[in-house]
C-alpha cells in the first residue's frame, strides 16, 4: 500500500502538485487519470522518487519514502518496477539482456537461475522465443511487454505505468491493461497506472484518482464512474458522442442488474 | 545558467559518483566496455592525425632553417620536442575531444532523454557512478596511453618524411632525438593528457547528463561539450605550461 498524504511540487512559479492525498491500495490496479498537465506524471514521479516534493509525506507499507535516507530507498526501490511510457528498454542490450539487467545487478543467482527467470517472464508476457531481438527490431506493443517483464522480473511490490498504452493500437492496448492487471492480482502488488486511456479506466480501474489543475477532484472505481455527477469528470470521461452513448448503455444496464 | 550554477552542479556530479557500487563485476564490465570504446575506437584517427603531425613538423621545420652553418639535426629536436611537449598531448586531446566527447554527451543525451536513466536510478542504481564513473576512468587510462603511441607516431612520421624526401638522413634525425633529450618533458605530457582525459569525459558527462528536451537539445548539448571541452583544454594546457615548465 502506498499512502500520499498533502503533495505538493512547484516548478519556479509554477504549482503543479496542489496538496495532493490519496491512498494506493494493495492487490489493486491504481489509476491516475486527468487531462494534459493535470500533474499525474509530476505525481507519480515524486512517489517513486525522481522528483522530491516541496511538502507532503509518502508512505510505502506504514515506512515514509520522504523521510527515508539514500541508502535505505536504494533497498525499496528494488521492490519496484516501473514500466516507463517510451518503455525505456537500453538499446545496447536485447530483449534477454533487459530483462536480465536487474538479475545481474542486484542478485547473486547462477547464469542458470537467471535464464531460467528470464525465460518466466518472457513466458509470462506472451514473448518466448523473443531473447535475442533487439529494441530496434520489435514493435512498439513487444516493447511495453519486454517493459513489463523487467519491471516484473525481480518480483517487485510495488509496479508503476507511465501510460502504458499510448502509442498502441486498441486491440494492444486492452492486451497490455489485461496483462498489467493479471500481473497485479497474480502477485499481490500495488500498481499504480498513469492513463488517459478510456478503455483502460472502464476495464482495470480497481481504484481511480482523478486529477485537475494539480489536486484531487475525484476518486472511486470503474463502476462509480458511471454514476458520477462530478461535471469535471464526465466532461473528461465521456468527451465524445460515443463515450457519453456508451455511458448510458452501461447505466441501463446497471439498472436492469439492481431490478 | 551561470557559470557558477554550472560548475556548482558539475561538482555535485563528480561527488555523487562517489559511492560503493551495486555490483562491481557489472562496473567492470562496463569500465572494460568503455575502454574498449574510448581506447580501440580513437586508435585510427590518433594513428592519421600523429604521423601526418609528425611528416608536416619536419617538412615546416625544414623549410624555416635554411641556414647551412645549423646542423640538420637540429629539426629532429624541434620535432620531437614540439610532438612531445604540445602537438600530442594538446591536439590530439583536442580532436578526441570531438571524438570521444561527442559521443559521451550524445549516448547520456539520449539515455537521459529516453528515460533510460530514470529507469536506472527506479531500480535503485545510482547513475551517476554506473554511467559516469566507468567512461571517467576509462578515459584516464587509455587515452595517455594513445598520446604516448602519437608520440612515437609523430616521431616515426617525421622521421619517415624527412629520409623519404632527402631532406635529413636517418642517422642525422636519430643522433638529433637523443641530443638533448629531457625526460621531463615526457612527464609533463603525460600529467597534460591525464588532465584533458578527465576534461575530455567528464565535461561532455555533465552535459549528456543533464539534457532536457528532445533530439535537438542533445544536439545542442553535445556541440557545447565539444565546444567547452576544447576551450577547458586550451585553459588547462596553458595553466599547466605556466605551472610546470
Amino acid at each position: 500500500m502506498i499512502e500520499f498524504k498533502n503533495i505538493r511540487k512547484s516548478f519556479g512559479q509554477k504549482l503543479v502538485l496542489d496538496g495532493v492525498s490519496h491512498i494506493m491500495e494493495n492487490g489493486k490496479t491504481n489509476l491516475i487519470i486527468g487531462t494534459s498537465g493535470s500533474g499525474k506524471t509530476v505525481l507519480q514521479k515524486c512517489l517513486v522518487g525522481l522528483f522530491e516534493p516541496d511538502e507532503g509525506e509518502i508512505i510505502y507499507d506504514g515506512v515514509s519514502f520522504t523521510e527515508m535516507s539514500e541508502d535505505d530507498r536504494k533497498m525499496l526501490r528494488q521492490q519496484i518496477g516501473m514500466l516507463f511510457q517510451g518503455s525505456a528498454l537500453f538499446d545496447s542490450m536485447n530483449v534477454e539482456q533487459n530483462i536480465r539487467f536487474p538479475l545481474d545487478m542486484f542478485t547473486k543467482d547462477t547464469k542458470a537461475q537467471k535464464n531460467k527467470r528470464v525465460n518466466e517472464v518472457l513466458e509470462r508476457v506472451n514473448l518466448s522465443g523473443s531473447n535475442k531481438k533487439f529494441p530496434s527490431e520489435i514493435s512498439g506493443g513487444m516493447k511495453k511487454r519486454v517493459g513489463i517483464a523487467r519491471a516484473i522480473v525481480l518480483n517487485p511490490k510495488f509496479l508503476f505505468c507511465d501510460e502504458p498504452n499510448s502509442g498502441l493500437d486498441p486491440q494492444t492496448s486492452m492486451l497490455i491493461d489485461k496483462l498489467i492487471y493479471d500481473i497485479t492480482k497474480e502477485f499481490n502488488m500495488t500498481t499504480i497506472i498513469n492513463t488517459h486511456d478510456m478503455n483502460s479506466v472502464m476495464e482495470i480501474g480497481d481504484n481511480i484518482l482523478y486529477m485537475k489543475e494539480g489536486r484531487k477532484e475525484w476518486t472511486g472505481n470503474s463502476k462509480d464512474i458511471i454514476f458520477s455527477d462530478n461535471k469535471s469528470l464526465n466532461q473528461f470521461i465521456f468527451a465524445s458522442e460515443f463515450l457519453k452513448d456508451a455511458k448510458q448503455m452501461r447505466m441501463m444496464e446497471s439498472k436492469r442488474e439492481q431490478k | 545558467m551561470n557559470f557558477l550554477a554550472h560548475f556548482g552542479r558539475y561538482i555535485l556530479m563528480l561527488k555523487g559518483m562517489l559511492s560503493k557500487p551495486e555490483n562491481g563485476r557489472l562496473y567492470w564490465k562496463e569500465f572494460m566496455k568503455q575502454c574498449v570504446d574510448i581506447g580501440i575506437g580513437s586508435l585510427g584517427i590518433v594513428v592519421i592525425i600523429s604521423v601526418f603531425m609528425g611528416a608536416v613538423s619536419t617538412l615546416q621545420t625544414a623549410y624555416q632553417i635554411s641556414n647551412p652553418l645549423i646542423s640538420k639535426s637540429i629539426i629532429s629536436q624541434i620535432v620531437r620536442d614540439t610532438v612531445i611537449l604540445e602537438f600530442s598531448p594538446t591536439l590530439v586531446c583536442i580532436v578526441l575531444a570531438g571524438v570521444v566527447g561527442s559521443k559521451i554527451a550524445s549516448e547520456l543525451g539520449n539515455m537521459r532523454v529516453s528515460e533510460q536513466i530514470d529507469a536506472l536510478e527506479i531500480m535503485g542504481i545510482n547513475t551517476k557512478s554506473y554511467l559516469i564513473m566507468p567512461k571517467i576512468a576509462a578515459a584516464i587510462i587509455t587515452i595517455p596511453l594513445l598520446v604516448m603511441l602519437s608520440m612515437a607516431l609523430g616521431i616515426y612520421g617525421g622521421r619517415m618524411t624527412g629520409v623519404f624526401s632527402g631532406i635529413i638522413s636517418a642517422e642525422t634525425f636519430d643522433r638529433g632525438l637523443l641530443d638533448k633529450f629531457i625526460p621531463y618533458n615526457v612527464t609533463f605530457a603525460l600529467m597534460k593528457a591525464y588532465t584533458f582525459a578527465f576534461i575530455i569525459s567528464s565535461v561532455p558527462a555533465y552535459y549528456g547528463y543533464h539534457v532536457k528536451g528532445g533530439a535537438l537539445e542533445i544536439g545542442k548539448s553535445s556541440t557545447t561539450s565539444v565546444v567547452v571541452s576544447c576551450v577547458t583544454i586550451l585553459f588547462a594546457d596553458y595553466i599547466l605550461a605556466a605551472l610546470l615548465l
